[in-house]
């Protein structure tokens, strides 16, 4: 035990002393906010700058009268539309809008000309304005006043979220922040197991190719050092998601903090507080029986219990990566260079990546369906999946399940990997395939 | 006491049988040869020693007791394929070696000094391995070997790679060792590095041990009678108990004869026969060298395609 100790220490040392683990652990924090802010910067300044496009219009129904709106000025223009059109280029223009005499009820033959073929969200944003006005139209003849008409378009009905557990206790829940939660939850989860495991193999494979792992086994068990590589990587990893949490927090609420602005939990709430008159705080006691006095935003975030996700976050961190971890370590000791690993690689990587892909095509959209429930409950792919689902209530009995598969999962991994290992470090210049890898884990020890 | 003893080691992969009832006895503060070509199965052997691989079959006893993991600390291995961490300073990496040989920090630190000193390379200590020359690599390797004072040290194919000048090192840290009381089993294909060094030897070709003794009752047992004659001019000797086997011309007028004496005859009557018939300079008996004797066992194996292997090498 105490050999693995000084193999954990060493394995830790070896990345933490590096260089690159100095920038990279303090560069990322520093260029993740950097990047978003920039995107921000550019985002404000060019929707500030954007002046509205002019649109020109030949209406030939007489009945459309577009008003300016934000994006675009019109332009009123009389045709006919050959003109029009002729007119049209000699300007600079965004574009011409061609309405026909038709039934404005069912207008047909609307056409809009332009230079270039224009974005979406400018074709739909047009489409709309003319859609609504269609819609007035008809409403008109139903003889709906103006007032009416308006207080129709500002309809914005909203649905308190409130989950009934089995005690008959009631929760307002946010499915927007549940979703978030166990998306960035998910992919933490995706990215670790994949860049530490893949450490884990580069960290076998030079041992192996430097020969240095032949002097080790003559002092360790082969076991022993494959344990003490994937606990002391797991510790580098840990200590630097830790060291990244403390500094984007840090940086971020820093940097927010001299332009004035706060972070965008405190802003939210600050918002809610502000925006709350006494109708809707009335609401909000209503939905929210139990927590009477605090406002939405809070009582949703309560809702997430946070020191039992950052548990259960930290379980299925640590088992995903033991299970992963070992079969990386197979793989490290069954080649000699990383580029022989690729085809080994693939199928370790294969069920991680369903399990990521499960997790936006399943998991997120449908936390309680069969599929989710079968992705968390696999010890393969319930690392990824189960932390998806956890921000929503899961049943004790499927975490309990789940976290149990899961210690057995790596028990297993760890068993065979370790039995391909022991032999696979000590072979070099082999050509290996899966027949090779089958019998090495049946060779007696 | 013996310091080393295997009985009926039997190792198997597959259908391929890399050892087969290896038994071996090396004494205690003795060097000791395994020799035998490429592929015969000694690195099997050492492997199993070390506990990197386990036997098939077999006991194993070290300094009189049942091999268990614990002897990894009275034993040390420089394999054959060397290696160490290259991104590892020197100092660091010794450290950890020794370490993981069971050695404190404290006591693997006093160690780390002495030999860096007495190797005079104290400067290297914070020298990266991968800045370091293969030569000086190899020093720093045969350290880590023996930094733990392992009681029994094993070096596969110790001079393999080693330049001239640290091959001839390592020589004397071995003599020194055995002098200091260590046991030193090593292994190698070239049968002459044996002839200097080794006390006691063992032959192994296709996986099993053909012959085992102390360098001096090798040969004995494998003497053939005849002797080495230097002298002054050509003559004729052939008669029912002296065959003149060979007869090479040297310098000037100085021959080398290699005479073969039947059993009934001895030196002295044979130097008596030599007297009358030229002027002798030098009278040695002829004692075969291990790769004759080698030679000679594979014949008698018949293995054709080795013999023609060990003739031309």
């Amino acid at each position: 035990m105490n050999k693995v100790w000084l193999i954990i220490q060493r394995e830790f040392l070896n990345r933490v002393q590096k260089k690159s683990f100095l920038i990279t652990t303090i560069l990322v924090p520093l260029i993740f906010p950097a990047i978003i802010g920039g995107l921000v910067f550019f985002m404000v300044k060019e929707a500030e700058s954007a002046k509205p496009d002019v649109v020109e219009v030949l209406d030939e129904t007489g009945r459309f009268q577009f008003e300016d709106t934000r994006r675009f000025t019109i332009v009123n223009v009389s045709g006919p539309i050959e003109v029009a059109k002729k007119a049209y280029q000699m300007t600079k223009h965004f574009g011409l809008l061609h309405i026909p005499a038709t039934d404005i009820n069912n207008p047909t033959g609307i056409t809009f000309y332009s230079r270039e073929s224009q974005s979406i969200e400018k074709i739909s944003e047009l489409k709309r304005t003319i859609n609504d006005k269609v819609k007035d139209f008809k409403m008109e003849q139903y003889n709906v006043d103006k007032e009416t008409l308006k207080s129709i378009r500002s309809t914005d009905v909203g649905i308190a979220e409130i989950s009934l557990s089995d005690s008959g206790e009631e929760k307002s829940s946010n499915t927007g922040i549940l979703y978030g939660t166990g998306m960035a939850l998910g992919i933490l989860i995706y990215m670790f197991v994949l860049i530490y495991g893949i450490q884990i193999m580069q960290g076998v494979i030079d041992e192996k190719t430097s020969k240095v792992v032949e002097v080790i086994v003559s002092s360790v068990k082969p076991f022993q050092l494959m344990l003490g590589k994937i606990v002391g990587i797991a510790s580098v990893g840990l200590v630097q998601f830790l060291i990244w949490i403390i500094l984007i927090t840090t940086v971020t609420s820093s940097v927010l903090g001299y332009f004035g602005m706060k972070m965008p939990q405190q802003q939210a709430m600050e918002q809610v507080t502000k925006n709350m008159d006494e109708e809707t705080a009335q609401d909000v006691m209503k939905q929210a029986p139990t927590t009477p006095q605090s406002p939405e935003f809070l009582n949703n975030l309560s809702q997430i219990p946070f020191v039992k996700v950052a548990l259960i976050f930290l379980f299925y961190f640590l088992g995903g990566y033991l299970l992963y971890g070992a079969l990386f370590a197979a793989v490290g000791s069954a080649v000699d260079s990383i580029q022989e690993s690729q085809q080994f690689q693939f199928p370790i990587t294969l069920p991680l990546l369903i399990g990521y892909m499960g997790l936006f095509m399943f998991v997120l959209r449908d936390p309680h369906g069969t599929v989710s429930f079968w992705l968390s409950i696999i010890p393969f792919t319930s690392p990824v999946a189960m932390v998806g689902r956890i921000a929503y209530e899961v049943p004790l009995w499927q975490l309990l399940l789940s976290m149990a598969l899961l210690i057995l999962g790596f028990i297993l991994t760890t068993w065979i990997a370790g039995r391909i290992y022991r032999v696979g470090i000590l072979m070099t210049g082999t050509k290996v395939n899966y027949k090779v890898l089958v019998k090495w884990f049946l060779q007696k020890n | 006491m013996q310091a080393l003893t295997t009985k009926g080691i039997t190792k198997r992969y597959g259908t391929h049988t890399a050892l087969e009832g290896v038994d071996i006895t090396v004494p205690t503060q003795s060097i000791y040869g395994l020799l035998g070509p490429n592929g015969a199965g000694k690195t099997t052997l050492i492997r199993i020693i070390n506990q990197i691989i386990n036997a098939d079959e077999g006991d194993i006893m070290v300094f009189g007791e049942k091999l268990t993991p614990r002897h990894v600390e009275v034993i040390g291995y420089l394999p054959e394929e060397r290696g160490l961490y290259k991104r590892l300073k020197v100092g660091e990496q010794l450290l950890y070696l020794a370490q993981l040989k069971g050695l404190s920090r404290s006591e693997a630190l006093n160690r780390i000094r002495t030999w860096l000193d007495r190797f005079q390379i104290r400067d290297w200590a914070q020298k990266k391995v991968e800045d370091l020359s293969k030569g000086m690599a190899q020093k720093v390797q045969f350290i880590s070997t023996v930094l733990h004072e392992p009681r029994l040290i094993i070096l596969d194919e110790p001079f393999s790679g080693f330049d001239p000048v640290n091959a001839e090192l390592i020589t004397q840290e071995i003599l020194r060792l055995k002098e200091n009381g260590s046991t030193i089993i090593f292994s190698t294909h070239r049968m002459e590095t044996v002839e200097s060094l080794c006390d006691q030897i063992a032959l192994i070709n296709k996986s099993k041990k053909i012959l085992e003794g102390s360098k001096k009752e090798v040969k004995q047992q494998f003497k053939t009678n005849s002797y080495r004659v230097e002298h002054r001019g050509a003559f004729q000797l052939q008669t029912g108990n002296y065959h003149v086997v060979k007869q090479k011309p040297l310098e000037e007028d100085h021959f080398e004869s290699t005479i073969k004496m039947e059993d009934n005859s001895s030196p002295n009557l044979l130097l008596q026969e030599l007297i009358n018939r030229t002027e002798v300079f030098r009278f040695e008996q002829h004692l075969p060298t291990m790769s004759e004797i080698f030679i000679r066992l594979v014949k008698a194996e018949g293995d054709e395609a080795l013999l023609k292997h060990l003739q031309e090498s």
